[in-house]
């Protein structure tokens, strides 16, 4: 059964979404993500300063599997990336929702986050899916 | 719903996550697809193979069936157990099939086909038996298991019949053990030793399970491609097909040229083919940049597409992504892969990465 955090924001497209109280997010993968995946050897992270739009795809990252999409959940700008990453991808696997976070975005509306699902949601998406 | 084989209670109890494949529910990996690969390579795992086909061809025109219908040539097998690896071929020299072929005694053969083509296989096979004194004997009721890795032929020896476990341990590899009830190949798809059991499906469960307490790691279909693929050898389908033959797909070392006389299925198609300047190379790729290759990327150089990928992935020996690929004849020692439109780097080297856990040469 994979984890889901009640304080955190989601997507259907499992990514997670953490609202700090400055005006930027947190984004990462969920564990229900990691876990289909299987081992993740690659994680190709976005340019520091780069615009997003909602949806877009904005970094990648490669299991022994396959190569998935990770999309913006928010529009803003991407203010840092996880450089651990690069040396350690398995950090995802280890720490999906902690060490494993993937960039912070600065929120361009934060009236958007509205617009995402809470635990119980994605939980329920979770379930439709099952 | 797919085909389920005589271990599939065991992969439920042992929380496999289950995928299809060729038409059955196999497993995928048992947690950790990099720790499977690992044990392969500094101990043993298993692999449930049942998938895979046995046929037996018996009968008095046995040898000469297989000499018109396979690119590889079964008279050089002599000795009793002794296997060969061929490609069996259409018309235009494409692969129907890649299989291994063991040697049993005269006039009696046993092939060992793929799982998604084995209905084709045995049509192509029916269709071809024509004019021969010959049975063609799917074996439904037969299992497989594999057992792979350095300690792999001496762990599982306690587990073998007495019939056949010295001969098991004696053999060479590319040899099989002929027990009475179980059929011991020192055969494998990893780039280890080891050792193919085909057995009667009611035996599978209790040889896995005893396999299992002897402490050795299950491994799904997911370490079976990544050992494969840093092995250096090939998957139908993917790297090779009925468009695609031995020529193009680094399987040159299995077509028998000699007798000339020896008239087999494709033989036309590949003498033209291997005197045409324009012929493909396969070759195997090292990324030297970021990224991690996979099939059906394209190949650079100098800018210009000049092949592609047929197999890439991570390398968990290497630690490095590695990949086979079909090129224009020519390419130099280095190349570019575009990875998300983006031209990576990459060296070109020998399809073989990796043998007996150790790279296989100097990257």
């Amino acid at each position: 059964m994979s984890v889901v955090h009640a304080d955190l924001h989601y997507t259907k497209t499992h990514e997670w979404v953490k609202v700090h109280g400055d005006g930027t997010a947190t984004v990462g993968i969920t564990d229900h993500a990691q876990e289909a995946l299987g081992d993740i050897v690659f994680v190709e992270t976005p340019d520091v300063g780069r615009q997003v739009e909602a949806g877009d795809g904005c970094a990648v990252v490669e299991s022994v599997k396959a190569a998935s999409d990770i999309y913006a959940p928010l529009a803003g700008e991407v203010v840092e990336v996880n450089t651990a990453l690069a040396d350690t991808p398995e950090l995802i696997n280890e720490s999906a929702y902690g060490d494993g976070w993937i960039f912070t975005l600065r929120i361009a509306d934060a009236g958007a986050v509205d617009g995402l699902l809470d635990a119980a949601g994605y939980q329920a998406a979770l379930d439709a899916e099952a | 719903m797919g085909l389920r084989t005589p271990l599939f209670a065991e992969h439920e109890r042992l929380n496999a996550r289950i995928v299809p494949f060729g038409g059955w529910d196999m497993p995928l990996h048992y947690g950790s697809q990099l720790e499977e690969h690992h044990a392969v390579r500094r101990r043993a795992g298993i692999f449930d193979v049942s998938h895979m086909q046995p046929v037996d061809i018996t009968g008095s025109g046995a040898g000469s069936f297989l000499r018109r219908l396979l690119a590889n040539d079964v008279v050089k097998l002599k000795d009793p157990g002794k296997a060969l690896y061929s490609c069996m071929l259409n018309d235009q020299g494409g692969v129907v099939d890649d299989l291994i072929c063991y040697y049993r005694g005269p006039e009696r053969y046993r092939l060992v086909v793929n799982a998604g083509t084995a209905d084709k296989d045995l049509d192509w096979m029916q269709a071809h038996a024509a004019g021969f004194d010959v049975q063609i004997d799917r074996r439904r009721d037969l299992a497989m298991i594999a057992i792979q890795g350095p300690q792999a032929r001496a762990l599982a020896a306690p587990l073998l019949p007495a019939d056949c476990r010295d001969a098991a341990l004696a053999i060479a590899p590319f040899f099989a053990a002929d027990g009475a009830r179980w059929f011991v190949g020192r055969t494998g798809y990893t780039g280890e030793d080891g050792f193919e059991i085909i057995l009667p499906a009611e035996d599978a469960p209790g040889l896995w399970q005893g396999l299992i307490a002897a402490g050795i790691q299950p491994c799904g279909l997911g370490a079976r491609d990544t050992l494969r693929l840093e092995a250096g050898m090939n998957l139908y389908g993917q790297d090779m097909d009925e468009t695609v033959g031995p020529l193009e797909s680094g399987l040159g070392w299995t077509i028998a040229w000699e007798p000339l006389e020896r008239q087999f299925i494709g033989r036309e198609a590949l003498v033209a083919l291997r005197d045409n300047p324009a012929r493909r190379d396969f070759v195997g790729l090292l990324l030297t940049g970021r990224g991690v290759l996979r099939g059906h990327q394209q190949v650079l150089s100098e800018g210009r597409v000049v092949g592609e990928i047929t197999s890439g992935g991570f390398a968990p020996t290497l630690e490095r992504s590695i990949a086979l690929a079909r090129v224009a004849p020519g390419l130099g020692a280095t190349c570019a892969v575009d990875i998300r439109g983006k031209a990576v780097p990459a060296l070109v080297v020998k399809t073989t990465f990796v043998r007996h856990g150790k790279p296989a040469q100097a990257f």
